[in-house]
């Protein structure tokens, strides 16, 4: 099977809706299927990668565990919306810090996020084979 | 009569809080839970707004949605009160009406 290169953009908040957990389901698929995956995350959606998230308090699954599970399945390229955080009072220290370990490099810790600008980002989305929206 | 007003969007998404903010009458409550905790946050788009809200409502957030968020208190508008669910049914019993801004 032809590798493709899928992007999935993050929009949304998680809880509020099911979007982000959705996503996540289907990016998982996606990187068991050994595609070239990647993530945006633009406007809300980089509430979704914040951490310090405890969900005790509402009676629903904390699943932003997961996020740091991506790694392990390749994925490592999760790009973050630089004017999407500035909006929202929010740098870069307020996200969890998302690794991934290079098999070519002695299994070194490579960060997963890459901080990129509106600009950026649209050439990003231009090199993709598919780009599924949630 | 006094009012509780809940929003449950995030202001980036949708137009509920100044909505909500706009047609609010003097003296009622805004109560911001599930993605509307959003809005109460310091240093956003939005802060601006809400606090200048706050000269005529009073604002509250509900924790629980904010601690679901990984949203620290310490970083809530000055002037916003966080609220657990009990202090939600105090504010529900405590105005005659409440109106959600979906």
């Amino acid at each position: 099977m032809a590798i493709k290169k899928f992007m999935f953009v993050n929009r949304k908040a998680p809880y509020g809706t099911v979007y982000a957990l959705e996503s996540l389901e289907v990016v998982l698929i996606g990187a068991a299927f050994e595609q070239d995956v990647s993530l945006a995350f633009v406007g809300d959606g980089v509430y979704q990668i914040c951490k310090g998230q405890s969900t005790d308090g509402i009676g629903m699954k904390n699943f932003s565990p997961t996020y740091k599970a991506l790694g392990d399945y390749e994925v490592t390229k999760l790009y973050v919306e630089k004017e999407s955080l500035e909006a929202r009072g929010l740098t870069l220290d307020d996200l969890m810090p998302l690794v991934w370990e290079d098999e070519d490099d002695d299994y070194a810790e490579k960060p997963s996020i890459r901080l990129v600008s509106s600009e950026e980002l649209a050439t990003v989305f231009d090199e993709q084979d598919v780009v599924l929206s949630f | 009569m006094s009012t509780l007003h809940t929003v449950n969007k995030s202001p980036f998404e949708r137009d509920s809080l100044s909505a909500c903010i706009r047609l609010a009458s003097k003296g009622h409550a805004i109560l911001l839970i599930e993605d509307g905790v959003f809005g109460a946050m310091a240093g956003t788009d939005h802060s601006d707004m809400v606090s200048g809200a706050m000269k005529d409502a009073t604002i509250y957030v509900l924790g629980p949605d904010l601690a679901a968020r990984g949203m620290s208190e310490d970083r809530v508008i000055d002037g916003i009160q966080v609220v657990d669910y009990s202090g939600f049914v105090e504010l529900t019993a405590k105005h005659e009406t409440c109106q959600s801004w979906l």
